[in-house]
């Protein structure tokens, strides 16, 4: 690890105005990606801006039809959450999935979406859900949030605050882990909705979370697994490494996808 | 009386330190005004040495010195050494390249040491480590083990053409060439034993110190073998001489063989605390542990089982290429040569056999002992073959076991492969094995299984290893640098309790415990009053140290030579103080007895007399404090039968263990809650191996693919069913307390289990690991299932 200066701040202005002013500033949400990178020195940010302080940045409420999750909120008390439970429980069940309990004490949901790790499980629930992912500046719709593996549409002195799920008619994740980190290896998130069918990927795409919109129409049509049983997943543009070809990740996907919709119920 | 002597299930005496966080491991270690080391390491497979700028460091914050190959040769350190001598087929030596503490001249595997950084703190070392500028001219490099001996291959050692480090062979070839020819049937396979990064919980750590007044260097270190590490640090390092050298290895956090060798980094953390005068550390980040800890087996192998008309042995024969790593390591030649192929006649009556390996150097960590040295590679061609046999020949595999093992009248029974088993009863295992496993239920759960989609598959591994290698004269006639004895200390103190030293060493295996119930059974104390010192060179006498299942077999036989000592001297003292003749004294739970009286005296008045002897023996020494060396008749021969039940989904190809059954041959067992968790615990790296685990190195660049636990998996608690143990006994025949071993037995057996399984479940073969895309690809070839 090199040397850093730390800041606390205790609002969300005074964050974004520690942020604006360093020279080569990061965010320090949950640090579950930073400060694994920080040790192996692979980053040497100028500051670091803990965000833990920021009690605005907590809490999950329920503001109409929709779930709101602080930025700040971790994956344990999402797991945890009964409100979570009784308004989107394929949310706290993927929750309760990332990591272990370690992880799910400290990470965060804003930590995770805005990393947009290619491997993590909340951007599928994002993507899925058509949750509304709330800045310091503006909403961005989750379609237009997530741009490739660790880029996300937020810019450098912007902040998640909220993210915004609108509750399903129905939900499920099914997620195949990798053997050794655990990580997705292939992740599918689908979710039938008033506006129609959602089925998000993430894990296997080379460019991070992605929608099979084959898949969604086949199951406007008929939300049965028998009806994607005959979709073939493309293997390009999907991750091939020592733990599996694109071929298997493609054959993941599919067979993910069909256990997420027999879940669904 | 004692109860919690031998056989007693006793709670282990170390685990309240270590489970309080109390234990003192290297890294708890810290010397007044220490300095830090930072190694800097190749990142190149294979790279040329141009130049190192020391300059370009040296005045960076904290940095005390910078220290390279050449100021080790200028210091006239010497190389570290291999630890056996193998011979080829034509009688030459092998050739073994020294390797060198620091690279000299080129750098033949990623993460080698190139240069070290003391400093003040780890920070400013690692500062001036990333820093320093050493100019490389990658050179190609070879990492595969098939490969490495093909004409045109990269060569690691310009003196070793073709990479080979030795041909060597083992048995009657003429004669398995006959039994090949006649045989009826022959069942061949091609293995892979998959090359694995052992990964002890505790990295390796050093503190070295130098101390001008006495000029005794010291040396902290991750060590299984600390008595072994003084040597070849005085004998071939030429760090000091021997009796200025002292070793000091603490709490250990497990080893699983890694532990063994006596590596670059510990060895220049002494050299370095000597030359800049304070002591130095170094503790290793889990990356440099994948890069430079010593990897386990990497072998690949054809083998070929021959049989007559009704399924009878009658030859095997095997060819094995290993990989040696970039040097040879101090077991890295005997796992792959007299640990191995000497195991190849199993549980089995197999009159010819006949096995040739090549070993070859490439551009990779070096590989050493790792949890069964060469017995779990034996145990995967033997067990794999038995197996496969049965399925081609439609014999249930437990019967055409049965038709073939060594019947129990007929030890000792010498093998065609150099080994003389003296005792077991192989049926006996197997038997209790099916019954724990209810394998008469079997059918029933298959056809379960299939209703729900999956494939189940049962597998059977009938083991047989060799643990305490010994004599040490029959060891030095093989090739091994030194004897394979142990030693053991019993000291009574005058107010009665014991402190016993002992010459092995203890980095998990609860030998607190274990050997006090040995001393507590013997000498009649009970085992809260028996103290085990262990680990420290200035403490323990000269001992050989702990890997191979040895320590109780040979460690445990030297304490009850120690004990009988003990008991000898007592009787002397005990026939004076009662008034009555030796012969007339009985010893007998910690009383000595004149026979048919009720005259006696304890063993703790006798010890007290011993120290306070104003009562006392004509002509008998003072003090009751004895010593013992035991250098074993023949190895042990533990075996015992594991069956593996697998359920695959053949979806994602995911292997799940439904059910998992061992039962053991251990001999006499001193603490059996010990051993179930020696078993539980080799089963679990034996899994690992099967399911998960395996070092890959890219095959171009030679960079290590699955350095961290992102990419190398490891058994998890999860990966588990609720094992069911058993044991049975053959007290061995050789040795005082009737053991065995059984430090090595999970993870010997448990890879062909769980692979037979898995080809039972999949219908057809595959490499370790089962992992789910491996499966997966391996059942995309299975048209049946494909098309499901």
């Amino acid at each position: 690890m090199y040397a850093f200066d730390y800041a606390k701040p205790a609002s969300i202005q005074e964050a974004v105005a520690a942020l604006t002013a360093a020279e080569d500033g990061k965010i320090l949400a949950g640090g579950m990606t930073l400060i694994p990178t920080l040790k192996q020195r692979l980053a040497s940010p100028s500051n670091l801006v803990d965000l833990s302080g920021i009690a605005e940045l907590k809490g999950i409420r329920q503001d109409g039809d929709a779930l709101v999750i602080g930025a700040m909120t971790t994956h344990a008390e999402v797991s945890l959450s009964g409100l979570v439970k009784s308004v989107i429980p394929a949310l706290a069940a993927l929750a309760d999935g990332i990591g272990d309990p370690q992880v799910r004490n400290c990470g965060t949901i804003g930590g995770s979406i805005a990393n947009n790790d290619p491997a993590a499980d909340y951007p599928a629930a994002a993507l899925g859900l058509g949750a509304e992912v709330r800045t310091t500046k503006r909403a961005v719709a989750a379609d237009d949030f997530f741009l490739g593996m660790f880029e996300t549409a937020l810019e450098d002195d912007e902040l998640i605050t909220a993210v915004s799920f609108p509750k399903p008619l129905a939900a499920a994740y099914a997620k195949f882990p990798n053997p050794a980190s655990r990580y997705a290896m292939a992740g599918v998130f689908v979710a039938r909705t008033a506006g129609g069918v959602r089925v998000a990927v993430t894990g296997a795409g080379a460019n991070g979370v992605f929608r099979i919109t084959e898949m969604e129409q086949a199951l406007a049509a008929d939300f049965s697994p028998a009806a994607i049983a005959g979709i073939a997943v493309d293997p390009g543009g999907l991750n091939g490494d020592i733990h599996g070809s694109a071929e298997y990740r493609a054959n993941l996907v599919a067979v993910m996808a069909k256990r997420a919709v027999a879940a669904c119920g | 009386m004692t109860t919690d002597g031998i056989g007693a299930a006793v709670r282990r005496k170390e685990d309240k330190r270590f489970l309080t966080g109390k234990g003192r491991y290297t890294d708890d270690i810290d010397r007044p005004g220490q300095a830090y080391a930072c190694f800097v390491r190749s990142p190149h497979a294979h790279a040329a040495i141009d130049g190192i700028n020391t300059d370009s460091v040296l005045g960076m914050p904290g940095v005390i010195t910078v220290l390279t190959g050449a100021d080790a040769t200028a210091d006239g350190l010497g190389l570290l050494p291999a630890g056996w001598m193998i011979h080829n087929k034509d009688g030459s030596a092998m050739k073994t390249p020294g390797h060198p503490v620091l690279v000299t001249d080129r750098a033949r595997y990623v993460g080698e040491a190139v240069a070290v950084v003391i400093a003040d703190s780890y920070a400013e070392a690692r500062d001036a480590a990333d820093a320093l500028e050493v100019d490389y001219t990658p050179l190609p490099a070879i990492v595969g083990t098939g490969g490495a001996s093909a004409p045109g291959a990269p060569q690691v050692h310009d003196d070793v053409p073709n990479n080979t480090a030795f041909d060597w062979c083992i048995g009657d070839k003429s004669a398995t060439e006959a039994a090949f020819a006649g045989a009826a049937h022959v069942t061949t396979l091609d293995i892979v034993n998959n090359r694995l990064i052992p990964n002890a919980i505790e990295p390796r750590a050093a503190v070295g110190e130098y101390d001008q007044g006495t000029d005794i260097t010291t040396l902290y270190t991750t060590s299984q073998n600390p008595h072994v590490a003084r040597l070849v640090l005085s004998a071939f390092v030429q760090l000091a001489p021997e009796h200025k050298l002292r070793i000091v290895a603490p709490d250990v956090g497990g080893g699983f063989g890694s532990k063994i060798y006596v590596y670059a980094e510990e060895t220049v953390c002494a050299w370095a605390a000597r030359k800049v005068g304070r002591a130095v550390k170094w503790t290793a980040e889990r990356t440099e542990s994948f890069l430079t800890d010593a990897h386990g087996r990497d072998h690949v192998t054809k083998a070929e089982l021959a049989m007559d008309a009704q399924g009878t042995f009658v030859g095997m024969r095997v060819k094995t290429f290993a990989n040696l790593g970039a040097f040879a390591s101090l077991f890295g030649t005997a796992t792959p040569t007299y640990l191995y192929m000497t195991l190849l006649s199993g549980q089995y009556r197999i009159p010819a056999i006949y096995g040739e390996v090549d070993a070859v150097y490439t551009n990779t960590v070096p590989v050493d002992a790792y949890r069964g040295a060469g017995r779990p590679e034996a145990t995967y061609v033997v067990e794999r073959l038995v197996e496969t046999a049965a399925r081609e020949l439609g014999v249930d595999p437990a019967d055409l076991r049965r038709r073939n093992f060594i019947q129990p009248d007929a030890f000792p029974y010498e093998t065609p492969v150099l080994l003389t088993y003296d005792t077991g009863d192989y049926d006996k295992h197997l038997t209790a094995a099916l019954d724990l496993a209810d394998y008469r239920g079997y059918a029933a759960r298959k056809a379960a299984s299939a209703a729900r989609g999956k494939l189940r598959g049962v597998g059977f591994s009938s083991y047989i290893e060799a643990c305490g290698i010994a004599p040490s004269a029959a060891v030095g006639a093989l090739g091994g640098g030194v004897g394979l004895w142990e030693s053991g200390t019993i000291r009574f103190n005058p107010t009665g309790n014991v402190t016993v030293h002992t010459g092995s060493h203890s980095h998990g295996q609860g030998h607190e415990t274990a050997f006090a119930q040995v001393v507590a059974s013997h000498l009649g104390v009970p085992i809260d009053q028996v103290e085990v010192v262990h680990g420290d060179t200035l403490q323990t006498p000269f001992g050989m140290g702990t890997y191979g299942s040895r320590s109780i077999a040979v460690g445990g036989s030297a304490l009850v030579k120690a004990a009988d000592k003990i008991v000898a001297k007592g009787r002397k003292i005990a026939a004076h103080l009662l008034e009555a003749a030796e012969a007339d004294i009985e010893f007998a739970d910690g009383r000595f007895t004149v026979a048919g009286t009720d005259k006696a005296k304890t063993i703790q008045e006798i010890a007290f007399a011993a120290y306070v002897p104003h009562n006392f023996p004509e002509g008998v020494e003072p003090g009751l404090d004895e010593s013992a060396f035991y250098d074993p008749l023949n190895f042990t021969y533990p075996s015992g039968t594991q069956i593996c039940e697998v359920e695959v989904d053949p979806e994602t190809g995911v292997v799940e263990i439904v059910g998992f059954v061992a039962v053991d041959d251990f001999g006499k067992v001193i603490n059996p809650m010990i051993v179930e968790g020696q078993v539980h615990g080799g089963i679990a790296q034996g899994v690992g191996q099967a399911l998960m685990e395996q070092a890959v190195y890219d095959l171009d660049s030679g960079q290590l693919l699955t350095g961290s636990y992102m990419d190398y998996c490891m058994p998890r608690a999860d990966n588990f069913p609720d094992l069911k143990i058993g044991l049975t006994e053959t007290p061995c025949t050789h040795n005082p307390l009737g053991v065995k071993g059984c430090g090595e037995a999970g993870a010997i057996a448990a890879p062909a289990a769980v692979m037979n399984a898995v080809t039972d479940a999949i219908g057809t073969s595959m490499q370790m690991p089962a992992t789910p895309a491996r499966v997966w690809q391996a059942l995309q070839t299975v048209p049946a299932l494909a098309a499901e």
